[in-house]
């Protein structure tokens, strides 16, 4: 830990990425910071900003917050406006962290955040226990099909270091998971302000025989998340030099979503139905043995089939079914609510459409999951069941077993901005 | 071929390679007018990189563009020439001097020659009708970066508001602009200044001679190393020295300084930016200092 890696070993470290939740004065900031500090991903120059900006702010303290806070309004304001993405590594493994504000705008940006992470990482305030708050974000991590869980029980320094405080807020959230789907679930009793538990483990909490945060964060194994089943490979874009050397040249590009690839392997295209056979698999220059997620390759097909952007290649009988008719949970990022009848562009995989909104079946309270069947609309943050049209079959699986082909973004076609995100329950 | 894959797991640099070509590819077949913009700097290099893999055995189907400070370092100059030949690409060159000469930027004598740039780089992509403009940012630089989307929005004068940018979820970019606006694209957006070392070291590519130690006549100015150049002249009690040293990042002459430094081959810069105290734009870049939000209001205003 904090030993920086060498140019030997780096090649050979994996990368997880998790995103952070919690209340405003939970202490993530605080947290984040410590990560940071101790990963000795923090220089000094950036050190003695913060410093000096607490110092003019007439602080008594360091304020690591204004750290993570990097725009001109958030630190006249002293909040966090929108996701920002901070980087360290140990010398096992690189982490991305996808930095979610805890204010208002939660859902919106705690979706954002969560659609890339492997695992979501939750505080809750010793003292407080358990909040309307954390049970939100754990919904919305489930949802999300956030892999793994971790509950950090923050300031335990407050409450004496006590194991029955620590155990009750186990014991509470575990009975509430069980409403949820969270394969892999880690609580950790911690002091991100004193580092208990954070990095090293503490000695406060004797009957705490866990493993440290980091130890969590640097050791859970994400490799097995990715379906290496079920063969995705949406068409990017298509390679066709048409130079004297590589003049029959005909490559599909793209980023493998789902299964392995390999030469010689009976593939069909979708949506025309045509079957071929993998001639070749190309990594830049170089022809590879497979390709899986969530490798960029390009891949050659035996025969001259017509293949083009939004097109899918998966294997003959494994693929999914094109429709038009899709059933998806939205989430709402836009003022001006979600109605039946509006029509959205909607980019799915690599496939863009037009989409109607058929149906608002139910808005899902995510505090207390009530479905709420009598909604007209969806509002700004808001979560609900909807069925829409699309004007093309998209290709697509459900969101449970496959991130990428089981999502989509919601387009305003005046303004250009992107108004929902949805993951597909199933298509018909 | 290459050996199976036993456990179906992507090293980081290989995850972070492959999102990287996902984005090149994306916008080259989303955009109608996309450019790459060269500074000549090792992340523009790596940028060419990776673009370059995005699309082999096709060539780069964008051009580049590069905005001439008139204060390059002579060594960029010649390894872009190197890169641009190599690659078959094409080029733009957007002139400062050319811009202050045509009054489409003002030359006050006070205001930096990389401030400077931007009314040279949003009148070039103006001209040229540019939807699109890769960028060689990195979330990591610094903290109004570590808020920048994969996909930035500028509007019709080239502004950047960070309140008004698109959430982006998943790898579903959105690239929806109307007519006179257009998006910078940031492909490293997730690399760190360590990542791109290594992948320099790994790749086994060309990247500017002044990045590895050599000996150059400096001076002291502002507790930075300037090298002396046309640009830099000694002033009042400046004293001339000759010092072992290399440039950890690269801009014009007149505001990028350099450090004491006998690494001489990637593997050992790599080292040394290891157990780096200092961060590469506090370190070497003047025109950060100016204020805690100087990278921001740039950015505002159309820097990339």
């Amino acid at each position: 830990m904090g030993t920086p890696q060498t140019s030997s070993d780096h090649g050979q470290m994996d990368l997880l990425r998790f995103a952070t939740a919690g209340s405003v004065d939970d202490g993530k900031s605080t947290l984040i910071g410590r990560l940071l500090l101790d990963s000795k991903s923090i220089f000094e120059d950036q050190l003695e900003a913060v410093e000096a900006s607490s110092v003019s702010k007439g602080y008594d303290y360091t304020d690591l917050a204004l750290l993570t806070d990097g725009l001109r309004s958030e630190r006249e304001q002293g909040i966090t406006i929108d996701v920002a993405y901070r980087y360290f590594a140990t010398p096992s493994r690189k982490f991305i962290i996808a930095d979610t504000p805890g204010h208002i705008q939660y859902t919106r940006n705690m979706v954002t955040g969560a659609s890339t992470a492997d695992l979501g990482l939750v505080l809750v305030d010793a003292r407080q226990g358990l909040t309307e708050q954390s049970r939100r974000h754990a919904v919305l991590l489930s949802l999300l099909r956030v892999p793994h869980l971790v509950l950090a029980v923050n300031k335990m320094d407050l409450v004496d270091w006590s194991e029955e405080v620590y155990e009750k807020i186990h014991k509470e959230f575990t009975t509430f998971a069980t409403k949820l789907n969270i394969p892999d679930l880690e609580v950790i009793p911690i002091s991100a302000l004193q580092g208990d538990n954070v990095v090293t483990r503490s000695e406060n909490t004797p009957w705490y025989s866990g493993p440290t945060l980091m130890h969590h964060l640097e050791h859970v194994h994400v490799a097995s998340d990715r379906d290496l089943v079920d063969v995705r490979f949406p068409v990017q874009f298509v390679v066709r030099p048409k130079s004297d050397e590589f003049h029959d040249y005909r490559g599909y590009a793209g980023m493998v979503a789902g299964g392995v690839l390999k030469p010689g392997d009976e593939v069909v295209v979708l949506p025309s139905g045509m079957t071929s056979t993998i001639q070749g698999i190309d990594l830049f220059d170089q022809e590879i043995a497979e390709a899986f997620p969530p490798m960029s390759v390009t891949v050659r097909l035996e025969d001259d089939v017509d293949v083009s952007r939004g097109d899918m290649i998966a294997r003959v009988n494994n693929a999914p079914k094109p429709s038009q008719d899709i059933d998806a949970m939205i989430c709402w990022m836009t003022n001006e609510p979600l109605r039946p009848r509006q029509k959205l562009a909607i980019k799915h995989t690599t496939r863009t459409a037009r989409a109607m909104v058929k149906d608002i079946q139910y808005r899902l309270d995510v505090n207390s999951l009530h479905r709420d069947q009598d909604t007209k609309e969806l509002g700004l943050n808001e979560i609900g069941r909807v069925q829409l049209r699309t004007t093309v079959p998209l290709l697509c699986d459900p969101y449970s077993k496959n991130r990428t082909t089981g999502s989509f973004i919601l387009i305003d076609e005046a303004t250009g901005v992107t108004v929902g995100a949805g993951m597909i329950n199933n298509a018909t | 071929m290459t050996q199976t894959h036993v456990d179906y797991q992507l090293s980081q640099l290989d995850q972070l390679e492959a999102e990287s070509i996902h984005i090149f590819r994306e916008v080259a077949a989303e955009f109608e007018k996309p450019v790459l913009m060269f500074s000549g700097g090792k992340d523009s290099i790596v940028m060419l990189r990776l673009a370059e893999k995005a699309f082999y055995p096709a060539k780069l189907p964008f051009p580049l563009l590069q905005v001439d400070t008139g204060l390059d370092f002579d060594e960029v100059l010649s390894t872009r020439d190197n890169w641009v030949q190599r690659l078959g690409a094409r080029i733009h060159i957007a002139s400062v001097e050319d811009a202050i000469a045509k009054g489409i930027v003002i030359d006050d004598g006070k205001t930096s020659r990389n401030r400077q740039q931007i009314g040279a780089l949003l009148n070039a992509i103006e001209e040229n009708g540019f939807t699109a403009a890769f960028g060689g940012g990195r979330r990591d630089e610094e903290k109004a970066r570590a808020k920048e989307r994969v996909y930035s929005h500028r509007d019709e004068f080239g502004q950047w508001d960070p309140k008004m940018q698109r959430p982006e979820l998943w790898s579903l970019y959105n690239g929806r602009i109307h007519s006179g606006e257009h998006m910078r694209i940031f492909p490293l957006s997730n690399w760190t200044e360590l990542d791109i070392w290594h992948y320099i070291d790994r790749e086994q590519i060309e990247i500017p001679a002044i990045y590895f130690a050599h000996e150059r006549e400096v001076i002291l100015r502002d507790g930075m190393w300037l090298s002396v150049s046309d640009a830099v002249q000694p002033k009042g009690d400046e004293k001339v020295e000759t010092k072992m040293v290399r440039f950890r990042t690269v801009g014009d002459k007149s505001q990028t300084g350099c450090v004491e430094s006998t690494a001489s081959t990637t593997a050992e810069i790599i080292d040394e930016i290891a157990i780096a105290r200092v961060t590469e734009r506090g370190a070497t870049r003047g025109d950060d200092r100016f204020s805690e939000a100087a990278m921001e209001d740039r950015k505002k205003e159309g820097y990339f």
